[in-house]
């Protein structure tokens, strides 16, 4: 039912795939949230989910690195298949870096210590070449000279751009980014748009739920619409602009570009 | 519509004489209307009162190394029946000759407690040097070794005991608790199950019956000629009543934890143990410190219901010289005493406490 979803890639990513969503299901008690949901993504391609709150696209993408546990059809993702066994879980946590609505920084370590965290101890990286790593992130992010600061002292576009270095750090296939610009004020908004877009330049594999729409048709392989737990359409952004199908993509358009 | 735009300013102005300094603070806090004034003057009146004769009583008209006739005729403090009898109200019934190693054991103690008060000092060194003063101490109480004379843990008594029970006594529970805390937070059943079980059944019962299982009831189950120190027995009930209150304060500070905490530290890949070892343990056990603290006080005063089993802790060695005819009837003086030992006990935890909050703030 979900033609729309799979993907005939017309980007210039290799054929790999690296996640496949096949017939998925979700139920938070009686709410069916998500309702056969079929999604490939290739290795560099970046998908941007826009729809109404509610309609399953957080959930989603929090699927993928199973923070939620999907209860019908098959996640697959670089090749290892979500199932219950926890070694399999971790292995998909450390390939598929997650950027978070409310950033969840660490707030009793500081932005470098955030930084080091995963790869010290899941990679078992030597500190210092953690630190020099961390470093180079910084730097990409726009930031190093906030590295022994805690989070806290932070702006809240600083504090999503150490977000999104943290999760560089753990040196990702795929970056899933959930609404990482709402909770910021409006002036916040481009420095982490355009760290985004520095990182998609560089052909990262990247889900991103936003209703960010220049950022979409700047960097978006394929804009996905989802209501009431389904893919109700999926298009190039040209197309999905200019040309929306479904009524209630037309409707969604209308109400989000004023 | 009219703005005024204030220049900004290139002299400063000070504030009226009459709102700072002494007068202005005496002002402010004593003397801001009728009913604080009237407060004030009667505190004044109360405290002339009673602190000049308090103070006639404590160091003018007392003394202080006498004997117990001799305080009878003094109508002042009688300090003497602490000072003569200092040595058995801190060490009980340890061998008068031996008492030295009981002191020596409590000063190791003392020092070990002071450099690990600076968390500058919280390397592994510190951990060898607590290992190596525990051997110390143990062998400072007990004797045996190296020459030293054997003494019977029935003959430990006084501040020794009291330290020996709570220093223990907490640095066991504490941990005990966390794993409590986390095991009722725990998604297996089971685990979850014991551990509320367990929980609610320590917190159900006074510390006094639990102290009673423990030296009545308890050996009543070992088998023939088996038997437990009923110091250790006493030790462990301690531990095991502390570690339940501590459970549920930690589980207030679990609670408290965003789920965004916990998300962020699994989508990094770290496993159950590590996100609450680096993420989540560090910020709720932090932001449970006073209700913690608290706790420990607490524990650290009740150590001396231990009396009820006849262990002599500093409050019955007090109470054993209390009941020297020589000395009878001067409670007043040495429970003082040793309640000012108490004191400085749970000041300094609630000192460190505020210390180490300070200190772990600088986050926020």
């Amino acid at each position: 039912m979900n033609k729309t979803s799979s993907v005939n890639s017309e980007s210039q990513s290799s054929d790999k795939a690296m996640i496949e969503i096949i017939d998925v299901h979700k139920w938070f008690g009686d709410f069916h949230v998500l309702q056969g949901i079929n999604l490939t993504v290739h290795k560099g391609e970046r998908f941007v989910i826009c729809g109404p709150s509610g309609s399953g696209k957080s959930t989603l993408i929090r699927c993928i690195n199973r923070l939620e546990e999907h209860q019908r059809g098959r996640i697959i993702v670089d090749g290892i298949e979500l199932t219950n066994n926890i070694k399999n879980i971790e292995k998909v946590r450390m390939e598929v870096g997650m950027v978070f609505q409310h950033f969840n920084l660490f707030p009793h370590l500081t932005i470098i210590e955030n930084l080091t965290l995963g790869p010290i101890w899941v990679r078992k990286v030597p500190k210092a070449e953690a630190e020099e790593n961390a470093m180079y992130y910084l730097e990409k992010v726009h930031i190093a000279e906030q590295a022994q600061k805690y989070p806290g002292q932070l702006s809240g576009g600083q504090q999503q751009r150490v977000a999104i270095a943290r999760s560089l750090c753990m040196n990702p296939k795929v970056m899933l980014f959930d609404e990482p610009t709402s909770a910021l004020d409006p002036e916040m908004i481009k420095e982490v748009l355009d760290v985004m877009i520095e990182l998609a330049q560089e052909g990262m594999t990247m889900i991103v739920v936003s209703h960010e729409m220049g950022f979409a048709k700047s960097v978006a392989h394929r804009v996905l619409f989802m209501d009431y737990g389904k893919i109700v359409e999926g298009n190039s952004p040209e197309e999905f602009f200019e040309n929306p199908q479904n009524e209630r993509t037309k409707l969604f358009l209308s109400q989000i570009l004023h | 519509m009219e703005e005024t735009i204030q220049k900004t300013q290139t002299e400063k102005i000070k504030p009226p004489v009459v709102s700072i300094g002494i007068i202005g603070w005496v002002k402010a806090n004593l003397f801001n209307g009728w009913f604080n004034s009237a407060l004030t003057i009667v505190t004044l009146y109360l405290l002339w009162k009673t602190i000049p004769p308090l103070f006639r009583w404590a160091f003018i008209d007392s003394v202080w190394r006498t004997t117990g006739a001799a305080c009878r005729d003094t109508g002042g403090a009688c300090w003497s029946i602490v000072t003569e009898n200092l040595r058995f109200i801190l060490f009980g019934f340890f061998p008068y000759e031996l008492q030295w190693r009981p002191l020596l054991a409590i000063l190791i103690l003392f020092a070990l407690l002071f450099f690990s008060r600076d968390r500058k000092y919280w390397k592994k060194l510190l951990g060898y040097a607590w290992i190596a003063g525990l051997f110390i101490m143990g062998l400072l109480m007990k004797g045996g070794l190296f020459g030293l004379t054997p003494v019977e843990s029935t003959q430990w008594g006084g501040l020794p005991l009291t330290l020996l029970l709570s220093v223990f006594g907490l640095t066991a529970a504490y941990p005990l608790g966390v794993v409590l805390a986390l095991g009722r937070q725990s998604k297996m059943r089971a685990i979850k199950l014991i551990c509320i079980v367990y929980i609610e059944l320590i917190r159900g019962v006074p510390l006094i019956s639990l102290l009673f299982m423990a030296s009545i009831i308890f050996p009543l189950f070992l088998p023939e000629g088996l038997t437990i120190n009923k110091i250790l027995r006493a030790q462990v009930a301690i531990i095991l009543f502390t570690a339940a209150y501590i459970a549920e304060v930690v589980r207030g500070g679990l609670q408290g934890m965003s789920l965004g905490q916990y998300e962020a530290a699994e989508s990094l890949g770290l496993n159950y143990y590590l996100t609450m070892r680096l993420v989540i343990l560090p910020q709720a056990l932090k932001i449970v410190i006073p209700p913690t603290v608290s706790i420990l006080i607490s524990a650290f005063k009740d150590t001396s219901l231990v009396v009820i089993i006849a262990l002599y802790d500093l409050l019955k060695t007090t109470q054993t010289v209390l009941s020297n005819p020589e000395w009878m009837g001067f409670s007043r003086e040495v429970y003082l005493f040793v309640a000012i030992l108490y004191f400085l006990g749970c000041f300094s935890m609630s000192n460190f406490s505020r210390k180490l909050e300070k200190e772990l703030s600088r986050g926020d």
